[in-house]
């Protein structure tokens, strides 16, 4: 995720100082990384030295995260190219599963337990996201919804794979 | 191979067949659950979930192995004292087609208990007591043919939960429902089976319904694995 895009994205509604937008940044989308401070500096000197925020005032008592950002016109550009630019998806064509699996043909082990052991685990994480999603707020429920659809996808991959596994074997392993 | 039920299961399967034809249907399944668990019977299409659920439940009797429920060996049991069972003790919810049409919402859920002998007054009470659980009261008056999908699939929840039973079937319970409705129902269907402390055999394909359950076993070719007992 681009950190920079996001924080300026923030910085639209009205100016903020530098430990404001961090609290908003993890309430926000940082659930389970928030932002080290020093991300939040780095990040916003260089969007100052771009020209995509500027200091709108600094309060007493100094360090930097008593500045207060205010976003440029050029800045405001920027994050509408950023909304209005799609994400590549992810390719998702370097699978550790899909080497594990021949692996375990070529080595003649037991493949099939293998996509059980692996199917076991991904329900596991589901099982907590759907408890965490039971008991979160909608902006909950949207993340972890995200994590589900991709853990199912996998999931959908394994069984398919546990299905074609004899056809797999004779490839791999004749 | 004959083993002593896990310590404390409700209900237990070993080594079931069932061949319906040529077709081995089921080739040596184990199955056992707790009171008040819910365990997802996951698998694909044709490897057998149904047929097993069928067995559990006493609809369908296995050609061979056993089936202990609560102490009593129910694929020893007759017709008559398995179906007497399944009355009293046993909950259903398939993927469709299981409301009454002719009847109204609460008379679908009162069914079970008035099928029982209760009356009806007193079935109609519990019947809608259910149906506030399943947040559907509000189609009491209302034929299946006039509520949506997944308001009718919270009703036929209701329906098999309405004479407290120990164990709840469901087959594919959300097959037909869109995600959101699929996972509404889910929700509202675990709690309950939760607070009632009823067991729930869960026959899902999805695993993001699986994912409601406590742990899972995995049925290939008639074969089941569970993957507590093996891990
Ligand atoms: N009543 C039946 N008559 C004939 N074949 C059946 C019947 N029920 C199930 N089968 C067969 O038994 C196998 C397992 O079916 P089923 O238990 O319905 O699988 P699943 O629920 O996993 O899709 C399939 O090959 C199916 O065609
Ligand atoms: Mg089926």
């Amino acid at each position: 995720m681009s950190i920079g895009h996001t924080l300026l994205g923030l910085l639209e509604s009205g100016p903020r100082h530098g430990y404001d937008l961090k609290r908003t940044f993890d309430e926000k989308f940082g659930h389970d990384r928030p932002l080290h401070y020093g991300q939040v500096y780095s990040t916003m000197s260089r969007l100052l030295k771009n020209g995509l925020v500027e200091v709108d005032g600094i309060e007493a008592g100094g360090g930097p995260e008593r500045k207060r950002y205010a976003i440029t016109e050029a800045g405001v550009t920027d994050v509408a190219r950023w909304l209005a630019t799609p994400e590549t998806p992810e390719p998702y064509l370097q699978s550790t599963l899909y080497t594990k699996v021949v692996l375990a043909l070529l080595t003649h082990r037991d493949a099939a337990d293998l996509l059980d052991g692996q199917r076991s685990e991904h329900l596991r994480h589901m099982r907590a996201l759907t408890e965490r999603k039971r008991d979160g707020d909608l902006a909950d429920q949207l993340i972890c919804d995200h994590a589900l659809f991709h853990l199912e996808a996998d999931l959908r991959w394994l069984e398919l794979t546990a299905a074609r596994l004899d056809k797999l074997r004779q490839v791999v392993a004749p | 191979m004959t083993t002593a039920p896990p310590p404390g299961s409700l209900l237990t399967a070993e080594n079931l067949r069932k061949a319906y034809g040529p077709t081995l249907a089921l080739d040596g399944a184990d199955f056992s659950i707790h009171p008040g668990e819910v365990v997802a019977v996951m698998g694909p299409s044709g490897s057998g979930k149904s047929t097993l659920l069928h067995c559990l439940a006493g609809i369908v009797p296995p050609d061979s192995g056993t089936i202990m429920y609560d102490g009593q060996e129910l694929s020893a049991m007759n017709d008559a004292r398995r179906s007497a069972l399944r009355r009293s003790e046993f909950g259903f919810v398939f993927q469709f087609g299981q409301l009454v049409p002719e009847l109204t919402c609460v008379e679908n859920v009162a069914l079970p208990l008035r099928l029982n002998g209760r009356p009806r007054k007193e079935a109609e009470r519990a019947a809608l007591g259910w149906m506030e659980r399943l947040e559907v009261d509000d189609l009491a008056k209302k034929r299946p043919g006039e509520v949506s999908g997944g308001q009718g699939q919270r009703v036929a929840v209701a329906r098999s939960l309405v004479t407290d039973p120990r164990v709840l079937f469901a087959d594919e319970p959300t097959g037909a429902l869109d995600s959101l409705n699929g996972e509404r129902v889910m929700e509202l269907f675990t709690d309950a089976a939760r607070s009632a402390n009823a067991a729930v055999v869960l026959v899902t394909h999805e695993a993001r319904v699986a994912a409601y359950s406590d742990r899972e076993i995995v049925v290939r070719d008639g074969k089941s694995r569970d993957m507590e007992r093996v891990v």
